[in-house]
């Protein structure tokens, strides 16, 4: 394999071929250039696919209250129901093996002023677990945390838009901002990937608001993330228990379906997810297509290939050259101009997608990327087949008589 | 050097065979410049394909340099040929994208001789046949009487016992077949052993001994005086 001399007379061969040379690398570095291309924009699509729904924890169930629609238990129909502090603390106590984070949300809208700047802007009272269910991104300073909540301190978490709006390019963290009529200290800065929209919110805790709003202990939603490792099947248990647990709770008839409102998001994610296996599934077969189109390219070439030198190796083997090494020189070049030229093509191809990067956002393509072992190995492959297909002609021209491979046309 | 008995060969055309060969007996000693004549389909280039070890016979001993030549495999044959025959082919059959020098030295790398070697030997060859100054061209570049030279200095790079040539002045015009005779005839003054196919005439008597093949047997063996092809220029 590492004769010198050998190299020495396959570098002579592919110098004085170029045409031939370059067909079949050609061949190769288009193959893997475009596999990578079309793999690439492929989990491109799957990217922006995908963030539709990174925005909140893909592990969250969101508890919704609602009106009933059935009479039960004395009640009569039309009930409003109503979450409270209490059943965050029931919540915590009988579901305290499937919870991670736990956290009201009290929404509401309020005239946001810092200085002579105001806008309105919705506020969010939330705990501390709110941060990893909505999967909050802080850039600076602090999110609200367990003290905030039990001594309901005025303090503000807003986000970058917010804070782009009210301070312009002064530093918010410690300025008091107005929202509605008392002041908070703004205590942190956050962003979030769902968009702009989503960084027009502030956070400020829970206890707070509800201290705003007379005392009460009202909470608009109950948002819980459980551990990721209970998979699909224990989402399902969590929310059927919520869902007893509740109708118990509230006295909502079990067959009423309203009352109160439970969304989880697993469930979303599975129809998602189904889509992507499918997504995947073409991506993965426009890949395989063009990897089988390259190999047919490499075995049409190779057969050319050997074609063309049938009467130089006929000479070669007059000359005294053995079948093996007639072969092996054939094989090594190919060999050698295919790993070559898919390595080529593996790298513009990985630089193209590069590029591209961001610039196709508005065709639903996101960051294309590949990952480097499957193009690896997508290389590998057509390495491999190209060199199967250059053997089979090989070893026939290698049989063939010389006296047949020598007589004129 | 070259020992013939009883040698047949027959090709197989579809249902029915065709006996090409009947029956060959033929003794060529050391030094020999021998013609082999017929017309075609005679079988002559089938008896040099066997003498080549391009072609293997169905029945008879091919014995040569006192070596029995008989259940060759492909890789057995290439090594054969490689160190005991140099081959002249009508059409010099040079390979086209390679320099006269690097097919000449092309039999010496199926040698294993190092590159640096290998391009003395071919040089000295090359010179030789009157062609040094002609190492770097391309075959394309060289006239045919310059390829046929390019093509023996090559059969004789690898110093075999026997050169053979089939039909080497064929593609040739009346002068160049001279220059190409002359140069044969020389080599084989040094002593090399040859072995000329041909049709004409005037080229066998040129050679020391004509052996006239017709359907397939020996019809006619006779020593012949030689005429010297340097009389023709």
């Amino acid at each position: 394999m590492f004769n010198r001399d050998r190299w020495t007379e396959i570098f002579e061969t592919i110098g004085k071929n170029k045409l031939r040379t370059f067909l079949s690398g050609f061949t190769v570095s288009l193959g893997i250039f475009i596999f990578i291309i079309l793999f690439g924009l492929g989990n491109g699509l799957k990217n922006t696919f995908q963030e539709f729904f990174l925005d909140d924890a893909s592990n969250a169930i969101f508890l919704y209250p609602g009106k009933t629609s059935k009479p039960y238990k004395g009640f009569k129909a039309n009930r409003r129901i109503e979450f409270r502090n209490d059943d965050l603390r029931d919540i915590k106590e009988n579901f305290s093996f499937y919870l991670e984070h736990l956290t009201p949300r009290i929404t509401r809208n309020a005239l946001t002023r810092y200085k002579n700047q105001s806008n309105n802007y919705s506020t969010r009272g939330v705990a501390p677990g709110h941060q990893f269910v909505e999967k909050t991104i802080l850039m600076k300073g602090r999110y609200i945390n367990q003290s905030d909540i039990s001594r309901k301190t005025k303090v503000a978490v807003i986000g970058r838009m917010v804070a782009k709006d009210l301070f312009k390019s002064e530093e918010a963290i410690g300025k008091y901002i107005n929202l509605g009529s008392s002041a908070f200290k703004v205590v942190g800065i956050f962003q979030d990937e769902g968009g702009d929209n989503e960084e027009r919110n502030i956070y400020i805790p829970f206890t707070t608001r509800q201290l705003i709003e007379k005392s009460n202990d009202k909470v608009d939603q109950i948002i819980l993330t459980y551990r990721k490792e209970l998979g699909y099947l224990g989402a399902m248990g969590l929310e059927n228990g919520l869902k007893k647990y509740f109708k118990e709770k509230k006295s909502v008839s079990p067959e009423d379906p309203n009352g109160f409102y439970i969304r989880n998001i697993a469930d979303d994610l599975r129809e998602t997810q189904q889509f992507a296996v499918v997504l995947q599934l073409i991506v993965s077969f426009v890949g395989l297509g063009t990897l089988i189109a390259g190999i047919i390219g490499i075995s049409n070439i190779m057969v050319f290939v050997v074609k063309e030198r049938t009467k130089e190796l006929g000479i070669r083997k007059a000359l005294g050259a053995t079948p093996n090494s007639v072969i092996k020189m054939v094989l090594q070049e190919s060999v050698f101009i295919t790993i070559i030229s898919g390595y080529l093509g593996l790298i513009f191809g990985v630089l193209v997608l590069e590029n591209i990067g961001v610039k196709l956002d508005k065709y639903f393509i996101k960051n294309p990327f590949i990952e480097i072992s499957t193009a690896l190995i997508a290389t590998v492959v057509l390495i491999v087949f190209g060199a199967i297909a250059g053997y089979i002609p090989a070893k026939r021209a290698s049989s063939i008589k010389p006296i047949i491979a020598l007589r004129d046309e | 050097m070259i020992k013939l008995k009883n040698l047949h060969k027959s090709y197989k055309m579809g249902s029915s065979s065709l006996h090409v060969l009947k029956g060959i007996n033929l003794n060529i000693e050391d030094g020999e410049l021998v013609a082999i004549m017929g017309s075609s389909g005679s079988g002559k280039s089938t008896l040099l394909n066997i003498l080549g070890m391009l072609d293997t016979a169905d029945k008879g001993d091919y014995i040569l340099d006192s070596f029995k030549i008989e259940n060759l495999n492909e890789t057995k044959a290439a090594k054969y040929r490689n160190k005991f025959l140099g081959f002249i082919f009508q059409s010099f059959n040079l390979i086209n994208y390679k320099t006269a020098l690097e097919n000449v030295s092309l039999p010496l790398y199926y040698q294993g001789i190092s590159r640096k070697e290998r391009q003395q030997i071919a040089v000295d060859y090359l010179e030789r046949v009157g062609l040094k100054e002609w190492a770097t061209h391309l075959p394309s570049e060289l006239s045919g009487g310059q390829k046929q030279r390019v093509a023996i200095a090559r059969a004789m790079a690898s110093k075999p016992k026997v050169l053979l040539a089939d039909e080497p002045t064929g593609a040739l015009d009346t002068k160049t077949s001279c220059d190409v005779m002359d140069l044969i005839q020389k080599i084989n003054e040094e002593g090399k052993t040859i072995l000329v196919v041909t049709h004409e005439l005037e080229i066998a008597k040129m050679c020391k001994r004509i052996v006239k093949l017709k359907d397939g047997v020996i019809v006619e063996d006779s020593k012949v005086k030689q005429v010297k092809a340097s009389s023709y220029v």
